[in-house]
């Protein structure tokens, strides 16, 4: 069957199960409830003074069970310098444990090495917002049976809080701990900031380990997981790489062709009728995205316009900003830079929220919702405004969902900025290779050769022409590209499904193909 | 134009080619190509190098091709500067 944005999704998928196709992006949530009833977390107790510290991890996960078939998940909160997940899946390998469901918030290139638990059958099923390296070359050729799971940050949360997602063990990270499980990422030697995609793990997995390489006296505060949802605390050497986790501060990018489209994409804004007192913002940490907050930043200044939060991904960027006076807060639910860590600790209005506070569509009102403003990146985008953040030019999963879709239906003002080619690759087509977000989700398109309206909005255009801003039909600025590039030979794909992308909803938006001729 | 040398233009810097020319061994153009789009340009990008051959009358060469995405024009540009050069007609330094 064809969804409603003409993606062909199969009715019934081997290992996932009967598939509700994509209807538009609030059709299902505008009644206001949903049909779908929460699962009820599990009840635990514990005896007074009873001791949760294990040895080693291994002991620990030995207490909680662990068989075939079970769910893991964890956070990704340590980025590419995460060594905890690597090390529980070992230890699960090492113990025979087969069929795992990884459940992990997203995976990037520090999990390579997991690619040989995807052919030996260790993990058969993956659910995740982002594939990269070679896990993700190797789902796109097929190795594993059933197709990945692609979620939004806060489809994640919905999906754990309805059942789609049961997670029997949660491995959790953290660079404080205590002995009783409290936890934070916000100080010791890997602090690496909020710990936003824990919680949602930490509430409703049927065990919790804490990992630490940072015991504190009791209590560890602030309590990011909280000791009533911690079964286990065990203490290891290292959580992984400090120099990957956080990196000092996030730079503002020197590329000439990235400061131009931020110029623009400010422009845009300035001139949008969003750019007034009290307004709320989000930006990407990727380069011409967080270069948007840059000249914000000059124009806030210059204009005395002061805003009232930041929302996201956070990097020290947005930090100066806060402290600055320029915004009033931040909620954090993901922190990008070593500076951000401090600030959590010390700044009262630098909270940090879980994800499902941040995206969760289903609740009574996410923070995305009240967005103003977001900015994002975009690996490819079509005449339709449809964006790609998940698959490359070769159709091989590289990329993250992350909280691309649930902040683009949030905001008032979506802004999309990207080249219109990158390395002789189109990036503005007339189709995506696969949807992420939608095309009615987003308003603005910024190019170094020109912004695009979605024609959905029509006042937009007219307060952009009127403030002398060049506005460009999305088709020319397609047709432009072509000249310049030539026309693509169409990548080939077979009829295999390796991943399925789910929209913030739990619908399918879109579905990601087998690669035939993968170099 | 007759190669007599080998040379090269170009870099292997993103959206350039690296462009290596040396006479040929056989009679005839040995084209080998190496590139991050060949799955989406390859064809095109062996069509405007051999284009390019054609107009500068070249019909004895080994061309090695390294390409992260040139555009037509830049490929075009870099085989006439490696194949001048390696005809002795343009010295490519900068003193």
């Amino acid at each position: 069957m064809k969804n409603v944005i003409g993606r062909n999704i199969p009715e019934y998928i081997n290992g996932i199960g009967k598939v509700e196709p994509f209807l538009g992006a609030w059709e299902k949530l505008k009644k206001g409830w949903m049909d779908e009833i929460t699962v009820p977390p599990p009840n635990k107790a514990k005896l007074p003074h009873q001791c949760k510290s294990c040895m080693d991890l291994k002991t620990a996960i030995e207490k909680t069970n662990p068989h075939d078939g079970m769910t893991v998940s964890f956070h990704h909160h340590l980025r590419s310098g995460d060594n905890i997940l690597v090390m529980t899946i070992d230890i699960l390998a090492q113990m025979g444990i087969k069929d795992i469901t990884l459940a992990s918030s997203s995976l990037n290139n520090s999990h390579d090495s997991l690619l040989k638990y995807l052919k030996d059958g260790t993990i058969t099923k993956i659910w995740t917002s982002g594939l990269r390296g070679e896990l993700g070359k190797a789902v796109s050729e097929g190795v594993l049976d059933v197709p990945v799971t692609i979620h939004s940050h806060g489809g994640r949360v919905r999906a754990i809080h309805t059942g789609k997602i049961q997670i029997d063990l949660a491995v959790i990270a953290a660079s404080a701990a205590d002995e009783e499980g409290n936890a934070t990422g916000a100080h010791g030697k890997s602090a690496f900031g909020s710990m936003g995609y824990a919680r949602i793990d930490s509430r409703y997995a049927k065990q919790v380990i804490i990992v630490t390489d940072n015991m504190v006296e009791y209590p560890c505060t602030p309590t990011s997981i909280q000791q009533h949802y911690v079964d286990y605390v065990v203490k290891v050497d290292s959580i992984g790489d400090a120099s990957k986790i956080a990196t000092g501060t996030t730079r503002i990018t020197k590329s000439p062709m990235d400061l131009r489209i931020a110029k623009l994409a400010a422009d845009v804004i300035e001139n949008s009728g969003m750019f007034t007192e009290g307004f709320s913002f989000q930006v990407g940490a990727g380069g011409a995205s967080l270069a948007v907050a840059k000249f914000i930043r000059e124009k806030m200044k210059k204009s005395g316009v002061k805003g009232s939060f930041l929302l996201g991904g956070v990097t020290s960027y947005g930090v100066d900003m806060l402290n600055e006076g320029l915004f009033r807060a931040i909620f954090d639910v993901q922190s990008f830079d070593a500076a951000v860590s401090s600030s959590i600790l010390k700044n009262r209005n630098h909270i940090e929220i879980s994800s499902g506070y941040y995206a969760n569509p289903y609740n009574c009102g996410c923070m995305t919702n009240k967005l103003d403003i977001v900015v994002l990146g975009a690996l490819e985008i079509d005449t339709d405004f449809n964006v790609n953040v998940i698959t490359g030019a070769d159709g091989i999963i590289r990329g993250a969902s992350g909280g691309h879709s649930d902040t683009a239906s949030g905001a008032n003002l979506t802004v999309v900025v990207c080249p219109s080619f990158r390395g002789r690759i189109p990036i503005i087509k007339k189709r995506v290779h696969t949807i992420v977000t939608p095309g009615e989700t987003v308003d603005v398109l910024v190019t170094e050769r020109g912004i695009c309206v979605n024609p959905k909005k029509p006042e937009l255009e007219e307060s952009l022409i009127k403030a002398g801003l060049k506005i460009k039909k999305i088709e020319d600025l397609q047709k432009e590209v072509e000249g310049i590039t030539g026309v693509e030979k169409p990548i080939e794909f077979t009829d295999k499904i390796v991943g399925i992308v789910e929209y913030r909803d739990g619908t399918i938006i879109d579905v990601i193909k087998q690669v035939k001729n993968a170099n | 134009m007759q190669i007599v040398k080998k040379a090269q233009a170009g870099s292997f810097e993103s959206s350039d080619i690296m462009v290596l020319v040396e006479p040929s061994e056989k009679p005839g153009r040995y084209i080998e190509i190496d590139s991050s789009v060949d799955i989406q340009f390859g064809e095109q990008i062996e069509y405007a190098i051999n284009r390019k051959l054609d107009e500068l009358q070249v019909i004895d060469i080994h061309l090695i091709a390294k390409d992260k995405g040139a555009l037509n024009l830049t490929i075009c540009a870099r085989v006439e500067t490696a194949v001048k050069r390696a005809a002795g007609v343009q010295k490519g330094f900068i003193p």
